[in-house]
């Protein structure tokens, strides 16, 4: 019976002329227009559309588009460098100088075992102190900032220039959408690749996706940045460097995606662009302190939260590993001599490739594992590199740890940024991939190409500065 | 959206989903394992809009980018955060409120610009809407962009007058040089406009009276009926429409059924073919409800 209906809708159809939904769609919007403009009225006060439109003829223009954009990301880099500095070294001489051996020292007065305090004391707090001192500030800094660039509606305008840039490497405009996103969380950003419709477009940019720096590798390279880069340069221009090579590496991987992108469309993943609209939003003034208030408890402490959650057992498995011996040294030490020829062929050390393998849950905690194993580890079972010393202030806590116990340089930093660019994504986000993909194939391809990526470029750059330094 | 665009909030269940499915794009309703609905209980949890222990169901539709998550923030007084562009909310959101004594739960639909079923959003949405039968259904419009904004107004009036529109942003409207008249809007579309600022919570109460006053009714208008000016058409829907009412007795909207039917539309196509359409005639559960 149900069938004679579907029967009688198609006989009906055949009767009407092919082109029936297309009136039906008219009509449509012919009613609509007729509607909105019986309800509208207009006046000549008109002043902030011009404003409007003279903003999207900066912010969009093929040329200054993009000045504006690297000017607007270099200013929320340099002002989150710039004020991060004080409370991060007040949180490291509060948590980890004195409240270290505060802890410490109640401890041994109740009298706990040494293994006890060892494990708590020297690993689960000093890990989770590290993670506040490290990260807290920038954090708190920088989402706020870049929360106010996103309710004023500026990200849809870097989407708009960035549209024909991923049209012409083959992948889909809204790969700039869910790139953006990616550079809050990148599971995040796999996930709003819900968006685009066409599965070989939406592949692309799930594979891409973590060329967007996410939320947990913010502070590392804000504090290579810090530390290292703009250690080179005299102390007023620091911030501006330290800044500059931030937005460099954040550059670096839109190119990579683009790269990426444009490889895989003309390789395994071939076909054409699918068209779409992008509506650029009007522009509103942000709500100052509801956004502070929303990034602060929504972004910062949720990702604090789970940064400690992740480092409280790291900080645990870096002291076993640590105080473990096997034979004549701990198992650390084994771990990173073993991996120490790896980590000199890509310019970085056995103590980095260590961290990011306890790490792999969480990109938040790399350098926090860093400066602990470092500190575990001591001067001497560190193969000291080669290469230019760098002179740090007293103030520079964290840099002073890496220089003069970890031998490092500044191509080892350098380096480092590259990796945190370049890598595999975190297990929240490989899951997030294999649950949208539905697909071992691709997971393995979204989890392993980043890496492979990053091993040549580390490799390449680490082969160059020694062929001429 | 998170840090630099993204957002961790969105992330709290990234639903497990095979990359070109098109369809249950959503999860299905927590505690409605035991919310007593037969057939169409299951349906409508993996539609999102079972009521649960609720009073009645609002859906919350309109196009990306209206403020869709603010209002749902103002009505639910969470503080999800809201971006401004289109396509923010992917991972839906759902919540509750109370109002004059009766409990309200509210369930946020894609943002989308029609119900033509283009995209995996626009199903979701249509399915939503027509199966789901929420009790309300408040459609966030842009004042601004009127004219982008209606058409999916106009779809969504075609399916159910269980309709509030919550004609949203008139501030930035004013300031743009616009006034949208909103008694000529509420009697061209027969359902009541609320003109509102929800980034100021403006308007708030009075959209929850109109809430209230579409959930409690039992004589919602009738599904608007579209004239088509081409006569072979008109004919066409009027002779489908009347099969269906005679197959489907109580289909409240036979005529957007047939029209689609005639349009060749597979998901309505497959809802003749399993029966699930007989399912809109009984009559909407919650009016008994709430008395």
């Amino acid at each position: 019976m149900s069938s004679d209906l579907l029967d009688e809708a198609a006989r009906l159809r055949r009767a009407l002329p092919d082109d029936v939904g297309d009136r039906v769609v008219e009509s449509l919007y012919t009613d609509a227009a007729r509607l909105a403009s019986t309800s509208v009225d207009r006046d000549d006060a008109r002043a902030r559309l011009t404003l409007d439109r003279a903003l999207d003829r900066i912010l969009t223009h093929r040329v200054w588009g993009f000045v504006a954009m690297g000017v607007l990301f270099f200013g929320v880099f340099w002002f989150t460098i710039a004020g991060a500095a004080v409370p991060s070294d007040l949180l490291y001489v509060l948590l980890v100088e004195n409240g270290h051996a505060w802890l410490r020292d109640v401890f041994v007065a109740a009298g706990a075992p040494a293994f006890v305090t060892g494990l708590l004391v020297d690993g689960v707090y000093l890990a989770t102190a590290w993670v506040v001192a490290v990260m807290l500030p920038p954090m708190a800094i920088f989402f706020p900032l870049f929360t106010l660039l996103e309710d004023f509606g500026y990200l849809p305008r870097v989407a708009f220039n960035l549209d024909r840039l991923f049209a012409r490497s083959g992948a889909h405009g809204k790969q700039a959408l869910t790139m953006m996103m990616g550079y809050g969380c990148n599971a995040a950003g796999v996930t709003a690749t819900r968006i685009i419709d066409s599965r070989r477009e939406r592949l692309i940019a799930i594979i891409t996706n973590n060329f967007s720096i996410c939320n947990g590798r913010w502070p590392t390279l804000i504090l290579m940045g810090t530390i290292f880069v703009g250690a080179v340069v005299p102390p007023g221009l620091a911030g501006l460097v330290a800044a500059g090579s931030v937005v460099a590496v954040v550059i670096l991987g839109i190119g990579v995606t683009l790269a990426v992108s444009w490889t895989l469309s003309r390789t395994v993943l071939r076909g054409e662009s699918s068209v779409y609209s992008l509506e650029l939003p009007p522009y509103r003034p942000p709500q100052l302190w509801r956004t502070l208030w929303t990034s602060i408890v929504d972004r910062t402490l949720k990702v604090l939260k789970r940064a400690l959650m992740m480092a409280a057992p790291a900080g645990a498995v870096i002291w076993l590993i640590g105080n473990v011996h096997l034979g004549d040294a701990s198992l650390a030490a084994h771990l990173v001599n073993a991996l120490e020829p790896l980590g000199w062929v890509l310019g970085l050390n056995g103590v980095i490739l260590l961290a990011y393998l306890v790490a792999v849950p969480a990109n938040e905690i790399i350098i926090p594992t860093i400066i602990m194993l470092t500190l575990t580890l001591g001067a001497n079972t560190v193969g000291a590199a080669p290469g230019v010393m760098l002179e740090l202030g007293d103030d520079a806590a964290v840099g002073s740890v890496l220089v003069t116990t970890g031998g490092w340089t500044l191509l080892t930093a350098v380096n480092l940024m590259l990796f945190t660019l370049l890598h595999n994504p975190c297990s929240t986000t490989v899951l997030t991939i294999w649950k949208e993909t539905r697909s071992a194939r691709w997971t393995a391809v979204a989890t392993l190409l980043p890496i492979a990526l990053g091993f040549i470029v580390c490799a390449s750059v680490a082969g160059v500065v020694r062929a001429f330094g | 959206m998170g840090g630099p665009g993204g957002g961790t909030e969105d992330l709290p269940t990234p639903r497990p989903r095979p990359a070109q499915d098109t369809h249950d794009s959503h999860d299905a309703a927590p505690g409605c394992a035991s919310c007593a609905l037969s057939s169409g209980g299951a349906r409508l949890a993996r539609l999102g809009l079972a009521p649960g222990r609720h009073d009645h169901v609002v859906a919350l539709a309109g196009n990306p980018n209206t403020g869709k998550s603010t209002v749902f923030n103002a009505l639910t007084g969470l503080r999800q955060h809201v971006g401004n562009w289109s396509g923010k909310t992917v991972a839906r959101a759902e919540g509750g409120f109370t109002y004059g004594g009766a409990r309200y739960r509210i369930v946020d639909l894609p943002g989308t610009y029609s119900l033509l079923s283009t995209s995996a959003d626009e199903d979701v949405a249509r399915d939503a809407l027509l199966f789901g039968r929420p009790d309300v259904v408040v459609v966030v419009v842009d004042a601004t962009r009127l004219e982008r904004n209606l058409p999916l107004v106009l779809q969504i009036r075609q399916i159910t007058g269980r309709v509030v529109v919550a004609l949203n942003l008139v501030d930035e409207a004013r300031r743009h040089g616009l006034t949208v008249d909103a008694r000529h809007l509420t009697r061209e579309l027969g359902v009541p406009v609320v003109p509102m600022a929800a980034r100021r919570n403006e308007g708030i109460p009075e959209l929850l009276a109109a809430i209230a006053q579409v959930a409690g009714t039992r004589d919602a208008p009738a599904p608007l009926r579209l004239v088509h000016k081409d006569p072979a058409l008109e004919e066409a829907v009027a002779d489908l429409a009347g099969r269906v009412a005679g197959q489907f007795p109580g289909v409240p909207n036979a005529r957007w059924v047939a029209l689609r039917l005639l349009e060749g539309d597979p998901g309505i196509e497959a809802a003749v073919r399993d029966g699930t359409l007989g399912e809109l005639a009984t009559p909407a559960a919650p009016v008994e409800r709430a008395g």
